[in-house]
């Protein structure tokens, strides 16, 4: 059976397509001004990968910010149900799952059923988020990729005050007119970063094991300074901006089986 | 009597002279990275209007988020308490005060000495600052202090925005941009949300009349005219509404000095 | 006075209220939170009261689990070993 997720989110769309419960092919795209487009495009790049047409497909299940539009005929989950299926594909021990996205983050913990216990969103406020990493980005004049590896050579630790995306990019214009180096501003930012969304996975709570996806998750200085923060070991799997929408993919097999 | 306030905020610096009850002179300054620069240009700059130097200053008193980096202040006491007498003293009838800087927003309730009864303040978020209309000014490319004026010139009609977070607003505004709307009724959207989180800030303090602003926000008439509405009093503005915190720390000096003469 | 420390941003309003008036400085909240979220200090008036410790309050939704979410569970938090029951939280 094939079965294809759809995780429209604020800046990328994923899409995955599952037969059998293994992942064929994977797409990604910048969601722009139109998710409706966006989703048409990943999914049409998906499906030319895997070999597969719309009438081979079983079910599709879309997820994330932009689900409501779709151009296919489907059906739709939440972010934290997805997110949480998907870590369950990649870890069977996952119990808490932080998922940190470019406009929002989710924590949710789970039974070994992928049964939801509890979870916390901020999707409203900017820091703590993909976004303000972005910003940070631009104003230091440093790739997105590249500031993770950086930060972790930063040769001095600098505490960033402000806990609002906007303030603290204007205290890291303060930092660079004194002349502190990037690496270390970086670090200070990230540590900001990293100790938000500690604070919900705070709330939540902490079950072991503990998985990290989402775009955030492929930031080595976010997970460092999250696992320093958490004091656990925090699993992530190969391609974690993806696994919203593995999850979907997996949940619309589940949904066809029933059927 | 001749006493020094000294008011160092994150974005501008104040310093204000005031002899018995009449202020000579004051200085309103943007900041240095070097705070120690700051200060000395503040009360220099007023010291020099007035004709004075620092040693004729029977007490100073400093405050704002600088207030204790001041060397020569013999007393350091908070913006909020500052505020309140600050405010008294231009409008002995003030009851709320609401002052907005760049980077926070305070809501005061203070009793008819120019004591503080009740203060929440808010300075965390932009989305609550005066730093939200910068961000808005910079995206629309306009002068920042045209803003106000501006937002109240509805076009078609008022844009709502409906994120709260500047970031998100930013994209949002954007959009609406792009899609052909008019800056003025998307700045009309903003000012609405803005004076909105402002106003919930001024009734968990509870408001009374008279209601006072003061910082930066009291010169963007688009704010001032939506809290008029919402609060159905009308907001009482000082010649110069940046350096009512130094004022009230000039104060706060005179009331420590004539206690400190009573012992 | 009553004095109403935090802030409010897109995701909701995290205040912890605190009357001054009340308070005797008697540092019982400062022992039983957590999260070392109190202080005493002196006031503008020279009275010692409780506070939220300035470098925490930016942070007080991520510091404080809130009294409504987690505290109020608890046998022993910040309201209940008030005597003069002078702090409130508004989440």
């Amino acid at each position: 059976m094939v079965t294809i997720g759809v995780d429209i989110g604020s800046l990328t769309t994923k899409v995955v397509i599952v037969r059998d419960s293994k992942v064929m092919a994977h797409e990604l795209v910048l969601t722009g001004e139109s998710s409706y487009q966006a989703a048409a495009r990943a999914v049409q790049g998906a499906m030319s990968l895997a070999g597969v047409d719309t009438k081979d497909v079983a079910k599709f299940v879309s997820t994330g910010v932009g689900k409501g539009e779709t151009p296919y005929a489907g059906e739709q989950a939440t972010d934290v149900l997805c997110a949480v299926r998907g870590a369950l594909f990649y870890y069977p021990s996952a119990r808490t799952i932080i998922d940190m996205g470019a406009e929002s983050v989710r924590v949710a913990r789970c039974g070994a059923n992928g049964r939801v216990l509890d979870f916390g969103t901020n999707d409203k406020c900017a820091s703590g988020t993909g976004t303000f990493l972005d910003t940070i980005a631009k104003a230091l004049e440093i790739k997105v990729e590249d500031l993770g590896p950086l930060s972790l050579q930063a040769k001095e630790d600098i505490i960033i005050t402000a806990t609002c995306a906007v303030f603290a990019e204007s205290e890291v214009v303060g930092l660079i007119a004194r002349g502190k180096d990037k690496a270390s501003i970086l670090g200070g930012i990230i540590k900001s970063i990293a100790s938000r969304v500690y604070g919900l996975t705070n709330r939540v709570g902490i079950n072991k094991d503990v998985v990290f996806i989402g775009g955030g998750a492929k930031n080595i200085g976010i997970s460092k300074s999250l696992e320093d923060l958490i004091k656990q070991e925090l699993l992530i799997p190969p391609d974690p901006q993806i696994v919203g929408a593995v999850g979907a993919a997996l949940i619309a097999q589940e949904r066809s089986q029933v059927e | 009597m001749i006493t020094a306030g000294v008011d160092i905020g994150s974005l501008t610096g104040k310093a204000l002279i005031l002899e018995d009850n009449n202020i000579i002179s004051w200085s309103l300054i943007p900041t240095n990275p070097d705070s120690n620069v700051t200060v000395r240009k503040a009360i220099d700059i007023a010291l020099e209007k007035a004709h004075l130097s620092l040693s004729d200053m029977d007490y100073v008193v400093s405050t704002g988020y600088g207030r204790l980096v001041v060397p020569f202040a013999q007393r350091n006491i908070t913006e909020i308490s500052c505020h309140a007498k600050g405010a008294h003293w231009f409008f002995p009838e003030v009851r709320t005060i609401l002052d907005m800087g760049g980077q926070d927003c305070k809501a005061i309730r203070c009793d008819d000495t120019g004591k503080v009864a009740n203060f929440a303040m808010n300075d965390k978020c932009a989305a609550g600052a005066g730093r939200s209309m910068e961000v808005m000014a910079d995206l629309l490319q306009l002068p920042l202090d045209d803003l106000g004026k501006l937002s109240l010139e509805i076009v078609e009609a008022e844009v709502p925005i409906s994120n709260t977070c500047v970031v998100f607003a930013k994209s949002e505004a954007l959009s609406h941009l792009r899609r052909g709307k008019h800056s003025s009724d998307i700045l009309a959207g903003v000012c609405e949300a803005l004076a909105t989180r402002v106003y919930s800030l001024m009734q968990r303090v509870g408001i009374e009349t008279e209601f006072v602003i003061s910082g930066g926000i009291a010169k963007n008439i688009g704010i001032v005219k939506r809290l008029a509405d919402k609060t159905g009093l009308t907001p009482r503005i000082s010649f110069e509404p940046q350096i009512v915190g130094a004022l009230g720390a000039a104060l706060f000096a005179q009331e420590i000095l004539k206690r400190e003469g009573q012992t | 006075m009553i004095a109403q420390y935090g802030y409010a941003d897109g995701s909701g309003e995290y205040y912890i209220i605190i009357d001054t008036d009340k308070c005797d400085g008697c540092e019982e909240c400062v022992k039983v939170c957590p999260q070392g979220v109190f202080e005493i200090a002196l006031d503008d008036y020279d009275k010692a009261v409780a506070c939220v410790k300035e470098d925490v309050i930016t942070s007080i939704h991520y510091i404080c689990l809130g009294y409504h979410r987690k505290c109020a569970n608890e046998e022993s938090n910040c309201h209940t070993v008030c005597s003069q029951d002078a702090i409130s939280h508004t989440w």
